[in-house]
């Protein structure tokens, strides 16, 4: 546990140093795209004149001056599985971004969404020394937390202090300085797989850049696909993306559950390439042009070409109607949709007191999902695109880039990690010798 | 013959995807790293000049060589026509003053433009004594036009070294071989006179009424004025108010025609005890008077 908390720290300071130099990486590492953004943060940001809050709500402390997308290679299921090619991709898209940018990037905040997220969630209840509740109190109580046995190989990827209670008063977001009895805390951990993690910092690090902070896309979609009412009051953001679909929950601004079905838009792909018979590239396009779920009349008669390279006449000019492709697609997405329900139904979704569902991430772009979500997910389904930010280029605004802009916020503006806070002065090595000394006041 | 054509008309399908080896990658960020940017942006160029123009210059025969090529291209611009002057146009001097002129500013014409230092020949022109104020400048087609604005002589000024030409400021303006060159001019005399020309002016000027009998003013221990008359009277000015001492003294004179007398002097030196001073025949006179008086009671 005290190792990585020195790793997490480790990583803040990283950031923190590259606030400093003003340029920041932001690295969005998925199945099928791999996207890089440069941030340049100039200051916070300032109000408009008249001091109302502006069109981007306090966000406009950096601005996007670099940005590239490149075709992912090498990584299955937001995993990575072949190192080199994902190396590549990722000096391309590093590349790319920094030519934009014309900066040099030395600090990467990166973001993947497989390596089979787990929540958990984490409570503890302590009484208080004094009667006010200091900063070491707040670092007892969290440390007083029961952490559960998740299991060899895997990593604790966000551990964040959701709500304080203090003695019968709940929902407290800052209870520093407030006078009580007891302080309770609830603490939602996320969990990864270990081997994942560190395949992507030592991509990271062969590309000869610095590690600034990790994150989960499930966590960065949510964070820009929800609007402010949505995360407040309780929602789910649904990131479809290439190899996985990631699920957050979100409640009171902070990530409350977060979880990822192995399944996404490169299986659809893949169905329409085995059924059709045609390259994968084809059926992307085929897919990404005539796409749908809802099938409908006109959709039998609307021939589509399949394009081939065989040199086989017959073979080339086949074609198939839309309706046939949709028939294809559809049980995929039907698929994907009722395994994020089973496992909404698993977390207690339906508890919730909001039950808004927000659809984002390249997938969601097929024709007609909102329709058939609605159906499976309950009816307040909406489709979310990213949060507009400062510099972002037009291609860059698609749902398909909700993490990487959810990641841009988490590093303008990241909350309060478990390591964020002080470690409690018993539990510290140094502390050693400080009990020592109190152990020989008491007694003496 | 499809294949092949197909081949040229449709790019490849899986085309290789433009990843950058690891050493393009490294190579990128060190180029775009800041001191470096700088350094092959404006260092490396710098350098390459600096190099160059030292090699080149390192031998003495190329550095004549620009230095000659320097100087051709210099003198061919000099000496375009439109820069050459040709003479020089004097106006509003005499001639002696022009001779003067042109003896003190000795240049052979045709001469370049660029070479004539014209405030240099201005400050020569101004320092000769006749002239007053010099405008010096180049005139187009090629005449360097003085103006000058002479002395205007005020008086004429006996001392030891002679005759002199004094303008009213007392500036010296020429010499004077003989007084009846200027007969209409009034004479001073005396050291230090002309550094009160203008009090003796002022003078002159309330000393009209005596006319044709005055001989001159006379500077005495270079503090105060003597007025000179025929028949050598002298009236005796003070050195502080002489104007309103001689006003006093021409009144007087009118009234009383004290000036008419045989008087060799009006000592006007203290205001408040004005003496007149009788010549020698007059004092024996007056005394074989009072004796004539005295033996006659």
């Amino acid at each position: 546990m005290t190792d990585l908390y020195q790793s997490q720290r480790a990583m803040r300071q990283m950031r923190r140093q590259a606030m400093q130099r003003g340029v920041v990486a932001i690295l969005d590492v998925g199945s099928s795209k791999i996207a890089c953004l440069v941030l340049r943060f100039d200051g916070t940001g300032r109000l408009s004149e008249d001091n109302s809050i502006g069109s981007l709500a306090g966000q406009s402390g950096f601005r996007v001056i670099g940005a590239a997308t490149t075709r992912s290679r090498g990584v299955q299921f937001g995993e990575i599985t072949a190192m080199q090619e994902t190396e590549r991709a990722i000096r391309t898209a590093v590349q790319a971004a920094q030519k934009m940018a014309e900066v040099r990037v030395d600090h990467v905040i990166a973001c993947f969404s497989g390596a089979n997220p787990r929540s958990y969630g984490l409570d503890a209840l302590v009484d208080l020394e004094g009667q006010v509740v200091t900063e070491n109190e707040i670092a007892r109580v969290l440390a007083a937390c029961e952490v559960p046995e998740y299991g060899a190989g895997r990593e604790v990827l966000h551990a964040q202090p959701v709500n304080f209670a203090l003695d019968n008063r709940s929902g407290l977001s800052d209870p520093r300085g407030q006078m009580g009895q007891t302080l309770a805390v609830d603490m939602h951990m996320l969990t990864v797989d270990a081997s994942t993690v560190q395949n992507l910092v030592r991509c990271i690090q062969r590309c000869d850049l610095e590690l600034a902070g990790i994150a989960s896309s499930a966590y960065a979609s949510g964070f820009s696909a929800l609007v402010e009412d949505e995360q407040e009051l309780g929602a789910a953001c649904i990131d479809m993306g290439g190899g996985s679909t990631s699920i957050s929950v979100f409640m009171k601004k902070h990530m409350i559950y977060a979880d990822a079905v192995r399944m996404g838009g490169d299986h659809i792909t893949s169905d329409i390439s085995m059924g059709l018979g045609v390259p994968t590239a084809n059926a992307e396009r085929i897919k990404t042009f005539h796409g749908g779920v809802h099938a409908t009349g006109a959709d039998d008669r609307e021939m589509i070409d399949i394009h081939a390279d065989t040199g086989d006449w017959e073979h080339d000019r086949r074609t198939v109607s839309r309706a046939e492709l949709i028939g294809i697609m559809r049980p995929r997405v039907e698929e994907i949709l009722e395994e994020v329900r089973a496992r909404l139904d698993a977390a207690g979704f339906d508890s919730l007191p909001s039950q808004q569902i927000v659809l984002t991430g390249g997938s969601s772009q097929i024709m007609g999902l909102d329709g058939l979500a609605s159906r499976i997910l309950g009816q307040q389904v909406r489709l979310g695109r990213p949060l507009r930010v400062h510099g972002l280029p037009q291609s860059a605004t698609g749902p398909g880039f909700a993490s990487a802009v959810g990641l841009s916020l988490f590093a303008a503006h990241p909350q309060d990690e478990w390591w964020d806070f002080e470690m409690p002065v018993d539990r510290n090595a140094s502390g050693t010798l400080r009990r020592a000394v109190k152990w020989f006041r008491d007694n003496w | 013959m499809r294949a092949l054509i197909e081949r040229f008309t449709k790019p490849r399908s899986g085309r290789t995807d433009p990843a950058p080896s690891r050493l393009t990658y490294r190579f990128q960020r060190w180029m775009l790293t800041p001191g470096i940017r700088f350094g092959v942006r404006f260092g490396i160029p710098f350098c390459l000049v600096f190099v160059a123009g030292a090699a080149f210059m390192a031998d003495e025969g190329r550095r004549d060589q620009l230095q000659v090529l320097v100087n051709d291209i210099r003198a061919s611009i000099e000496e375009r026509p439109e820069f050459m002057v040709n003479v020089m146009a004097i106006d509003g001097a005499g001639t002696s003053v022009s001779e003067d002129i042109r003896e003190v500013v000795p240049i052979d014409f045709p001469v370049s433009s660029f070479d004539l230092d014209l405030t240099q020949i201005r400050d020569e022109i101004t320092g000769l004594d006749p002239v007053e104020s010099a405008d010096v400048r180049i005139r187009p087609g090629g005449v360097l036009q003085v103006t000058v604005e002479e002395r205007t002589p005020a008086v004429v000024w006996r001392s030891r070294e002679g005759l002199a030409l004094l303008d009213d400021t007392g500036v010296h303006v020429a010499e004077l071989g003989a007084r009846n060159l200027h007969p209409n001019l009034p004479l001073v005399a005396g050291e230090g006179a002309d550094m009160a020309i203008e009090e003796a002016l002022r003078l002159f000027a309330v000393a009209k009424p005596l006319g044709p009998r005055i001989r001159g003013l006379v500077r005495i221990g270079e503090r105060r004025w003597d007025l000179v008359l025929d028949r050598g009277q002298r009236i005796m000015l003070p050195s502080k108010k002489p104007v309103p001492a001689l006003e006093r003294v021409i009144a007087v004179s009118e009234v009383r025609d004290l000036l008419e007398r045989d008087v060799a002097a009006v000592d006007m030196r203290l205001a408040a005890r004005p003496t007149v001073r009788m010549t020698q025949a007059a004092v024996e006179d007056w005394w074989r008077i009072r004796q004539l008086n005295a033996g006659g009671q």
